[in-house]
């Protein structure tokens, strides 16, 4: 019996979308896909047919770390930042902008790791400068028109219900 | 579709709207059809005015409307605003999925170099 894992998405107060998911593995290696480069560029791939190029990762707090994505068509998406949290083997706190970013300010990202009997919860917290801000994130997939079934919104409601 | 000034700023009504599981489960709900404000409440161990008290709140962030019938009055879920304000979440959220669907893959193979956690290896195996 192999359930598909479930992604929580959700958004918290003003200025925060949280994200949390389970993984079948003790949380050190976990961690470990979370911070050995050559781990990362396996799995930090979103939609098929896309790579991750750069990945260069710091490991102390003030340094700063840079991903670079390249699509089917060989586009090309940057983001970086500054580690301002390190914690192993459950906390790692960074700031992160876009090489072209669509919200303003810089936005903080957290990624905590808690293990239960073998199995490791993360919880991702993007935390926007303001309220503003966030809105503009959540604004920003809009452009593509208002493709959303009523299949796909079911689909999502059962999902946050299912909490 | 028309602009949206920040400083009034409707999603934050739509946020806090689906904030509250009751009103989402009564959402959810809703995609299956219509429904009057009795049924919405059958499934929920709350009275009807607190129900219409939640109908309200989906309703001012323009989730819900109300129907003709007199009698009735069926509410029904109005999927625009919340389509705005859940579409950059989907997309992201099929980022994070593709990728922890890869990352479910990485750990597992990490999983098998590693002895230590053969016993919970070999009790999922058996299960596939």
């Amino acid at each position: 019996m192999t359930e598909r894992k479930r992604l929580q998405l959700t958004t918290r107060g003003e200025r925060e979308i949280v994200m949390t998911r389970v993984f079948d593995a003790p949380r050190t290696l976990v961690w470990e896909a979370f911070t050995k480069p050559e781990l990362m560029q396996r799995w930090l791939l979103g939609p098929p047919g896309w790579s991750m190029p750069v990945c260069q990762l710091a490991s102390k707090v003030g340094e700063s770390y840079r991903y670079v994505w390249r699509g089917p068509k060989g586009e090309e998406m940057g983001m970086g930042g500054i580690l301002k949290e390190f914690v192993p083997p459950e906390r790692i706190v960074t700031t992160e902008k876009f090489d072209q970013p669509w919200y303003t300010g810089e936005c903080v990202g957290t990624i905590e790791l808690a293990e239960l009997n073998g199995r490791t919860t993360l919880t991702q917290t993007l935390r926007y400068e303001s309220r503003e801000a966030r809105e503009m994130v959540l604004k920003s997939g809009m452009e593509g028109g208002l493709g959303m079934s009523y299949d796909r919104l079911a689909e999502l409601l059962t999902a946050t219900v299912a909490k | 579709m028309e602009p949206i000034g920040y400083g009034q700023s409707p999603l934050d009504a739509t946020f806090a709207a689906l904030a509250d599981p009751t009103r989402r489960a009564i959402l959810a709900r809703l995609v299956v059809g219509e429904a009057s404000v009795a049924e919405l409440a059958e499934p929920f161990a709350m009275s009807q005015p607190a129900i219409s008290k939640h109908l309200r709140v989906l309703e001012k962030a323009g989730l819900i409307s109300s129907g003709r019938d007199a009698q009735r009055r069926p509410r029904r879920l109005e999927a625009r605003p919340f389509a705005q304000a859940t579409q950059w979440l989907e997309s992201y959220r099929e980022f994070w999925e593709a990728s922890f669907d890869r990352l479910d893959d990485l750990l597992d193979e990490m999983q098998q170099k590693a002895p230590r956690h053969n016993k919970r290896l070999s009790a999922r195996n058996k299960r596939r």
